[in-house]
């Protein structure tokens, strides 16, 4: 029995007069690798964005493990255990690919000013733990080598897998990917793919949109639907694919059933 | 101890030497002079070069230090060992109190709202005669002693300068090498990401603006108790572009240049002095040309010409020293 880790309801976002995120519902459930996808601009960025905290939800609840977090801060939301990679990468451009993943490990850190000033035990091990940790991370998303280049200095498919690595180091309990293959050729894609099994592997469970369809189909346990900011359908890749709504909003108009299956 | 850290070493030792050295009360006051001004400097740095926020409220917070130490000092009678340090908690605590709403704004927004905060201290060291004695300043400020000695020359000051500034210097370098300093640099970098990883971005812009405000009071403390005199036109908005001028020419994201900025900045004016008149537009010159030729600041330019600086390419002094440290 699958248990949810994740769920929205009604969830509600508007910019001006304009409903991004309108009354969506979507459960996400513990341990899978679940995506959401839908044509351009029908509010997944933006549904992302709520659920880490970028955006505020002008209505609705989200829920993470059973606590509404909807009107928490991003950084709070972070350290519940939900961190993200971005569409437009963000990293940390000028800083070191090491630096980068330890500050993703900012929240499991307990050091204060005041215990920086002075050489002291638990800073000393948790800094050492931290760098360890780090490198492994490195090591697990291939970019071992790369540590102390600057980050801006990467090519984009290793900055879109820093990225990764950077989340990964907060030890999330969900991980939200946006966008991961974007701009990756057919061999970044298929390292990717392994990469996100082995994630899943770790025990996070992953909600990604991506607009690669073929990985979606690939490596997805459901999908959820998006058009016009709500969701039109809801599970396991095979039905999704083949749900008549689906296939209007993607393609515009209906279509003989033949035509969905070979998507 | 490797080779870097004795090089170090020997460099600290020989600049406690200056005094006994330079025989010129002159030259020794501009050099007391440029090392609390590098105070200042370095706080400014934690703010702008580590954390990415503006301010140019910088001399409000050198002056709130300089005043609160004075009539602590003064009125109260304290020992100025004690005041100065109050200088530094008081400008701490108005720089929490004008940091959290302030750092709310961005960009040119917070500038502007630091310029309008560092007119209106002024303005309270004028007007507000009951406590700052008006424009005629507090004089009569007592030096520190230790024991029986008073520490009322430019020789003995000297140490109590460079005592300060080393203290701010590994203040700054810990907190810099820390997750601390990390979060700091990562709000520079991206404000959202460091957000989604985890990081109150308020409470740090917060703490970072309390340091730059402290490092500032600190520095205000020691200027009083050194010219014994203190009057608000020391405290103006120039004064911050100044300090503002000072980090960006020595390089605002290092320690190393925040201290070469003020060091350098405090000497050329002095240098240029025999050319009278002229002398404002020879320094404007040189402060452009600087800032054309070396955007990194004079510690970015010697990173360039040192190949042994160059690799690793990201911040080879963190990536060194933070090895260092874990080991």
């Amino acid at each position: 029995m699958a248990t949810p880790i994740l769920e929205l309801r009604g969830l509600i976002k508007t910019f001006g007069g304009v409903k991004a995120v309108n009354a969506l519902d979507m459960t996400v459930n513990d341990g899978e690798i679940h995506a959401l996808i839908g044509p351009n601009g029908s509010g997944k960025t933006t549904t992302l964005n709520v659920i880490s905290g970028i955006y505020r939800a002008n209505e609705g609840s989200v829920k993470f493990r059973g606590d509404e977090i909807s009107q928490l801060p991003a950084h709070t939301i972070a350290q519940r255990g939900i961190t993200r990679t971005f569409q437009n990468i963000r990293l940390f451009p000028r800083l070191t690919v090491l630096d980068n993943v330890l500050i993703g490990r900012h929240t499991r850190l307990r050091t204060n000013f005041w215990m920086t000033l002075a050489p002291n035990p638990i800073t000393a091990l948790e800094e050492d733990t931290a760098r360890r940790n780090a490198h492994d991370l490195l090591a697990f998303v291939g970019l071992a080598d790369r540590a102390q280049v600057r980050a801006s200095s990467l090519a984009y498919g290793d900055q879109r897998r820093l990225e990764i690595a950077r989340a990964l180091a907060a030890e999330p309990a969900l991980l939200l990917l946006d966008e991961p293959a974007a701009g990756m050729n057919p061999t970044e894609t298929d390292a990717l793919v392994k990469l996100l099994y082995q994630v899943r592997d770790r025990g996070v469970t992953l909600l990604l949109i991506e607009h690669d369809m073929n990985l979606v189909m690939a490596i997805s346990d459901r999908i959820t639907v998006l058009n016009f900011g709500t969701h039109i359908a809801e599970g396991a890749a095979a039905e999704v694919s083949q749900n008549p709504d689906v296939i209007t909003a993607y393609l515009g108009g209906p279509l003989d059933a033949g035509f969905a299956q070979t998507r | 101890m490797n080779r870097r850290g004795a090089v170090v070493a020997v460099l600290l030792v020989a600049c406690a030497l200056v005094p006994f050295v330079v025989h010129s009360q002159y030259v020794l006051q501009v050099t007391d002079t440029a090392l609390i001004y590098a105070i200042v400097v370095i706080g400014l740095g934690i703010l702008l070069g580590f954390t990415g926020q503006m301010s140019l409220a910088q001399a409000a917070f050198f002056g709130m230090g300089a005043y609160a130490s004075a009539i602590a000092s003064t009125t109260l009678g304290w020992s100025p060992w004690i005041s100065i340090p109050f200088g530094a908690l008081f400008a701490a605590a108005i720089g929490a109190a004008v940091g959290y709403p302030c750092l709310r704004l961005s960009g040119h927004y917070l500038a502007l709202a630091t310029i309008g905060f560092g007119i209106i201290v002024q303005l309270v060291f004028i007007n507000a005669r009951s406590l700052t004695n008006g424009p005629d300043g507090i004089n009569s400020i007592p030096p520190p002693h230790l024991g029986s000695l008073a520490l009322d020359t430019y020789q003995t000051y000297f140490y109590v300068a460079y005592g300060a500034l080393l203290i701010s210097v590994y203040i700054a370098w810990r907190v810099k090498h820390s997750r601390i300093g990390r979060a700091f640099e990562a709000i520079r970098e991206n404000e959202i990401a460091a957000q989604a990883m985890g990081i109150n971005a308020t409470h740090y812009k917060v703490l970072a603006f309390v340091l730059a405000s402290a490092f500032g009071g600190l520095a205000g403390g020691l200027i009083a108790h050194m010219t014994r005199f203190i009057s608000p036109d020391s405290y103006s908005f120039d004064q911050s572009v100044i300090f503002l001028v000072m980090l960006v020419i020595g390089g605002s994201a290092t320690i190393t240049g925040a201290v070469t900025g003020a060091i350098l900045l405090t000497f050329l004016p002095e240098f240029l002095r025999p050319l009278k008149d002229s002398y404002i537009m020879i320094y404007g010159a040189a402060v452009v040309l600087m800032v054309i030729f070396m955007p990194e600041g004079i510690v970015g330019l010697v990173r360039r010409l040192i190949p042994s600086y160059q690799a690793p390419p990201a911040a080879p002094m963190h990536a060194t020293n933070s090895i260092a440290d874990s080991a």
